[in-house]
Protein backbone atom coordinates (compact mmCIF):
# COMPACT_ATOMS: atom_id res chain seq x y z
CA UNK A 1 0.00 0.00 0.00
CA UNK A 2 3.12 1.84 -0.11
CA UNK A 3 2.39 4.16 -3.30
CA UNK A 4 -1.25 4.23 -2.46
CA UNK A 5 -0.06 6.16 0.50
CA UNK A 6 2.51 8.10 -1.53
CA UNK A 7 0.06 9.35 -4.09
CA UNK A 8 -2.57 10.02 -1.38
CA UNK A 9 0.43 13.01 -0.35
CA UNK A 10 0.07 14.19 -3.83
CA UNK A 11 -3.50 15.03 -3.83
CA UNK A 12 -4.56 18.28 -5.32
CA UNK A 13 -0.84 19.13 -6.96
CA UNK A 14 -0.59 19.21 -10.83
CA UNK A 15 0.35 15.98 -12.43
CA UNK A 16 0.63 14.62 -16.42
CA UNK A 17 -0.79 10.99 -16.72
CA UNK A 18 0.66 9.12 -19.60
CA UNK A 19 -1.50 6.32 -20.40
CA UNK A 20 -0.70 3.42 -22.43
CA UNK A 21 -1.89 4.60 -25.77
CA UNK A 22 0.34 7.56 -25.11
CA UNK A 23 -2.25 10.31 -24.75
CA UNK A 24 -0.40 12.34 -22.13
CA UNK A 25 -3.38 14.42 -19.96
CA UNK A 26 -2.80 17.05 -17.15
CA UNK A 27 -4.96 18.11 -14.78
CA UNK A 28 -5.23 18.52 -10.85
CA UNK A 29 -4.77 14.72 -9.30
CA UNK A 30 -8.29 14.29 -7.09
CA UNK A 31 -8.03 11.17 -5.58
CA UNK A 32 -6.45 7.55 -5.87
CA UNK A 33 -7.42 4.22 -4.77
CA UNK A 34 -6.24 0.83 -4.01
CA UNK A 35 -6.05 0.01 -7.71
CA UNK A 36 -4.25 3.56 -8.27
CA UNK A 37 -7.27 4.60 -10.67
CA UNK A 38 -6.66 8.08 -10.60
CA UNK A 39 -9.42 11.07 -10.67
CA UNK A 40 -7.81 14.38 -12.09
CA UNK A 41 -9.91 18.31 -12.67
CA UNK A 42 -9.49 20.78 -14.59
CA UNK A 43 -7.63 18.30 -17.24
CA UNK A 44 -6.13 19.12 -20.45
CA UNK A 45 -4.85 17.07 -23.17
CA UNK A 46 -1.66 17.43 -23.86
CA UNK A 47 -1.87 16.79 -27.49
CA UNK A 48 -5.14 18.65 -27.85
CA UNK A 49 -5.03 18.16 -31.90
CA UNK A 50 -4.68 14.41 -31.70
CA UNK A 51 -6.88 14.07 -28.96
CA UNK A 52 -9.81 16.60 -29.68
CA UNK A 53 -13.00 14.38 -28.18
CA UNK A 54 -11.69 15.83 -24.45
CA UNK A 55 -11.96 19.24 -25.04
CA UNK A 56 -15.55 19.21 -23.21
CA UNK A 57 -14.31 17.23 -20.48
CA UNK A 58 -13.75 18.99 -17.16
CA UNK A 59 -12.63 15.76 -14.67
CA UNK A 60 -11.12 12.30 -15.54
CA UNK A 61 -11.27 8.78 -13.78
CA UNK A 62 -8.63 6.86 -15.32
CA UNK A 63 -8.19 3.44 -14.71
CA UNK A 64 -5.30 2.26 -12.85
CA UNK A 65 -4.51 -0.26 -15.36
CA UNK A 66 -4.20 1.72 -18.25
CA UNK A 67 -1.14 4.14 -16.69
CA UNK A 68 1.82 4.04 -17.84
CA UNK A 69 3.99 6.92 -15.76
CA UNK A 70 2.52 9.94 -13.30
CA UNK A 71 4.62 12.87 -13.90
CA UNK A 72 5.07 14.89 -10.79
CA UNK A 73 6.15 17.83 -9.66
CA UNK A 74 9.93 17.22 -8.10
CA UNK A 75 9.43 19.96 -5.46
CA UNK A 76 6.42 17.94 -3.95
CA UNK A 77 8.44 14.88 -3.62
CA UNK A 78 10.16 14.40 0.20
CA UNK A 79 12.72 11.48 -1.35
CA UNK A 80 14.14 11.28 2.48
CA UNK A 81 10.88 10.61 3.61
CA UNK A 82 9.80 8.40 0.85
CA UNK A 83 13.08 6.14 1.49
CA UNK A 84 12.32 5.57 5.07
CA UNK A 85 8.54 4.41 4.09
CA UNK A 86 10.03 1.95 2.15
CA UNK A 87 12.73 0.56 4.37
CA UNK A 88 9.55 0.19 7.10
CA UNK A 89 7.56 -1.11 4.44
CA UNK A 90 10.72 -3.79 3.57
CA UNK A 91 11.13 -4.28 7.00
CA UNK A 92 7.52 -4.84 7.80
CA UNK A 93 6.91 -7.14 4.61
CA UNK A 94 9.89 -9.14 5.75
CA UNK A 95 8.77 -9.65 9.29
CA UNK A 96 5.57 -11.04 8.20
CA UNK A 97 6.99 -13.38 6.01
CA UNK A 98 9.34 -14.26 8.98
CA UNK A 99 6.27 -14.46 11.38
CA UNK A 100 5.02 -17.38 8.93
CA UNK B 1 -10.30 6.65 4.92
CA UNK B 2 -11.72 4.07 8.06
CA UNK B 3 -15.45 4.08 8.25
CA UNK B 4 -16.87 3.28 11.58
CA UNK B 5 -20.20 3.89 10.38
CA UNK B 6 -21.36 0.15 9.62
CA UNK B 7 -24.26 1.86 7.29
CA UNK B 8 -21.52 2.58 5.28
CA UNK B 9 -19.44 0.30 2.65
CA UNK B 10 -16.38 -1.50 3.25
CA UNK B 11 -13.28 0.75 3.30
CA UNK B 12 -12.08 -1.33 0.25
CA UNK B 13 -15.32 -0.95 -1.62
CA UNK B 14 -15.95 2.30 -0.24
CA UNK B 15 -12.29 4.10 -1.91
CA UNK B 16 -13.16 3.18 -5.49
CA UNK B 17 -17.23 4.24 -5.19
CA UNK B 18 -15.39 7.56 -4.30
CA UNK B 19 -14.21 8.29 -7.33
CA UNK B 20 -17.20 7.16 -9.55
CA UNK B 21 -20.13 7.97 -7.11
CA UNK B 22 -20.21 11.75 -7.99
CA UNK B 23 -20.19 10.71 -11.92
CA UNK B 24 -23.59 8.63 -11.91
CA UNK B 25 -26.90 9.98 -13.79
CA UNK B 26 -24.02 12.40 -15.42
CA UNK B 27 -23.92 12.34 -19.07
CA UNK B 28 -19.88 11.12 -19.50
CA UNK B 29 -17.64 10.35 -22.26
CA UNK B 30 -15.41 6.46 -21.72
CA UNK B 31 -12.76 5.85 -23.55
CA UNK B 32 -12.67 2.20 -24.55
CA UNK B 33 -9.31 0.22 -24.42
CA UNK B 34 -9.92 -0.56 -28.93
CA UNK B 35 -10.35 3.49 -28.97
CA UNK B 36 -14.21 3.61 -29.21
CA UNK B 37 -15.97 6.54 -27.50
CA UNK B 38 -18.94 6.43 -25.65
CA UNK B 39 -20.99 9.19 -24.90
CA UNK B 40 -23.74 8.27 -22.35
CA UNK B 41 -25.25 8.60 -18.78
CA UNK B 42 -23.41 6.44 -16.54
CA UNK B 43 -26.63 4.85 -14.22
CA UNK B 44 -24.20 2.04 -12.59
CA UNK B 45 -20.53 0.74 -11.56
CA UNK B 46 -18.93 -1.67 -9.31
CA UNK B 47 -15.44 -1.79 -8.09
CA UNK B 48 -13.74 -2.92 -11.30
CA UNK B 49 -14.96 0.28 -13.22
CA UNK B 50 -17.96 -2.07 -14.72
CA UNK B 51 -20.22 0.54 -16.15
CA UNK B 52 -23.81 0.88 -16.84
CA UNK B 53 -24.61 3.76 -19.78
CA UNK B 54 -27.77 4.49 -20.44
CA UNK B 55 -28.85 6.42 -23.54
CA UNK B 56 -25.25 5.36 -24.90
CA UNK B 57 -24.31 7.12 -28.58
CA UNK B 58 -20.92 5.98 -29.77
CA UNK B 59 -18.87 8.48 -31.40
CA UNK B 60 -16.39 8.00 -34.33
CA UNK B 61 -13.71 11.08 -34.81
CA UNK B 62 -11.94 11.11 -37.72
CA UNK B 63 -9.32 14.18 -37.80
CA UNK B 64 -11.84 16.88 -37.12
CA UNK B 65 -15.02 15.00 -38.29
CA UNK B 66 -17.13 13.02 -35.80
CA UNK B 67 -20.70 11.29 -36.48
CA UNK B 68 -22.94 9.65 -33.30
CA UNK B 69 -23.93 6.42 -33.63
CA UNK B 70 -27.13 5.58 -31.16
CA UNK B 71 -26.52 2.60 -29.36
CA UNK B 72 -29.05 2.38 -26.37
CA UNK B 73 -27.77 0.39 -23.12
CA UNK B 74 -24.54 -0.44 -22.39
CA UNK B 75 -22.81 -2.65 -19.99
CA UNK B 76 -19.53 -1.96 -19.91
CA UNK B 77 -16.57 -5.02 -18.46
CA UNK B 78 -14.82 -2.64 -16.39
CA UNK B 79 -11.36 -3.96 -17.92
CA UNK B 80 -11.84 -2.55 -21.32
CA UNK B 81 -12.29 0.98 -19.81
CA UNK B 82 -9.29 3.65 -20.63
CA UNK B 83 -11.04 6.59 -18.69
CA UNK B 84 -13.93 8.55 -17.52
CA UNK B 85 -14.42 11.89 -18.26
CA UNK B 86 -17.62 14.23 -16.74
CA UNK B 87 -19.22 16.41 -19.99
CA UNK B 88 -19.19 19.97 -19.40
CA UNK B 89 -22.41 20.79 -21.06
CA UNK B 90 -21.36 24.53 -21.36
CA UNK B 91 -18.65 23.57 -23.25
CA UNK B 92 -19.96 20.50 -25.10
CA UNK B 93 -21.24 22.90 -28.18
CA UNK B 94 -17.99 24.10 -28.98
CA UNK B 95 -15.90 21.42 -29.40
CA UNK B 96 -13.95 22.20 -32.43
CA UNK B 97 -15.32 19.25 -34.66
CA UNK B 98 -17.95 19.36 -37.31
CA UNK B 99 -20.64 17.02 -37.64
CA UNK B 100 -20.94 14.36 -40.44
CA UNK B 101 -23.04 11.99 -41.44
CA UNK B 102 -22.61 8.36 -41.13
CA UNK B 103 -20.91 7.51 -44.62
CA UNK B 104 -19.14 10.48 -44.63
CA UNK B 105 -17.08 9.51 -41.06
CA UNK B 106 -17.25 5.59 -42.30
CA UNK B 107 -15.47 6.89 -45.70
CA UNK B 108 -13.00 9.20 -43.92
CA UNK B 109 -12.22 6.66 -41.79
CA UNK B 110 -11.71 3.77 -44.11
CA UNK B 111 -9.21 6.27 -46.19
CA UNK B 112 -6.96 7.05 -42.52
CA UNK B 113 -6.60 3.36 -42.45
CA UNK B 114 -5.61 2.85 -46.15
CA UNK B 115 -2.99 5.89 -45.71
CA UNK B 116 -1.91 4.37 -42.21
CA UNK B 117 -1.13 0.80 -43.67
CA UNK B 118 0.43 2.19 -47.07
CA UNK B 119 2.90 4.50 -44.73
CA UNK B 120 3.71 1.34 -42.38
CA UNK B 121 4.16 -0.93 -45.67
CA UNK B 122 6.65 1.67 -47.05
CA UNK B 123 8.39 1.87 -43.42
CA UNK B 124 8.91 -2.03 -43.36
CA UNK B 125 10.52 -2.38 -46.38
CA UNK B 126 12.80 0.47 -46.19
CA UNK B 127 13.66 -1.47 -42.93
CA UNK B 128 14.12 -4.61 -44.28
CA UNK B 129 16.14 -2.86 -47.33
CA UNK B 130 18.71 -2.24 -44.37
CA UNK B 131 18.13 -5.23 -42.81
CA UNK B 132 15.87 -5.03 -39.88
CA UNK B 133 13.45 -7.87 -39.05
CA UNK B 134 9.62 -6.49 -39.09
CA UNK B 135 7.50 -7.64 -36.73
CA UNK B 136 4.20 -6.99 -38.35
CA UNK B 137 2.10 -8.04 -35.21
CA UNK B 138 -0.40 -5.22 -34.67
CA UNK B 139 -0.82 -4.58 -30.64
CA UNK B 140 -3.04 -2.68 -28.78
CA UNK B 141 -0.36 -1.56 -26.96
CA UNK B 142 -2.19 -2.35 -23.29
Amino acid sequence: MLFFSFFKTLIDEQVIVELKNDMSIRGTLKSVDQFLNIKLDDVSVVDEVKYPHLSAVKNVFIRGSVVRYVHLPGAVVDTALLEDATRKEAASQASKAGGR
Amino acid sequence: MENTDPALLPSIIFTTAAQLVDCVDKKLLVVLRDGRKLIGILRSFDQYANLVLQDTVERIIVQSMYSDIQRGVYIVRGENVVLVGEIEPEKEESIPLKEVSLDEIYAARQDEIDHRRQRELTKNSKLMDIGFSIDTQQDDMY
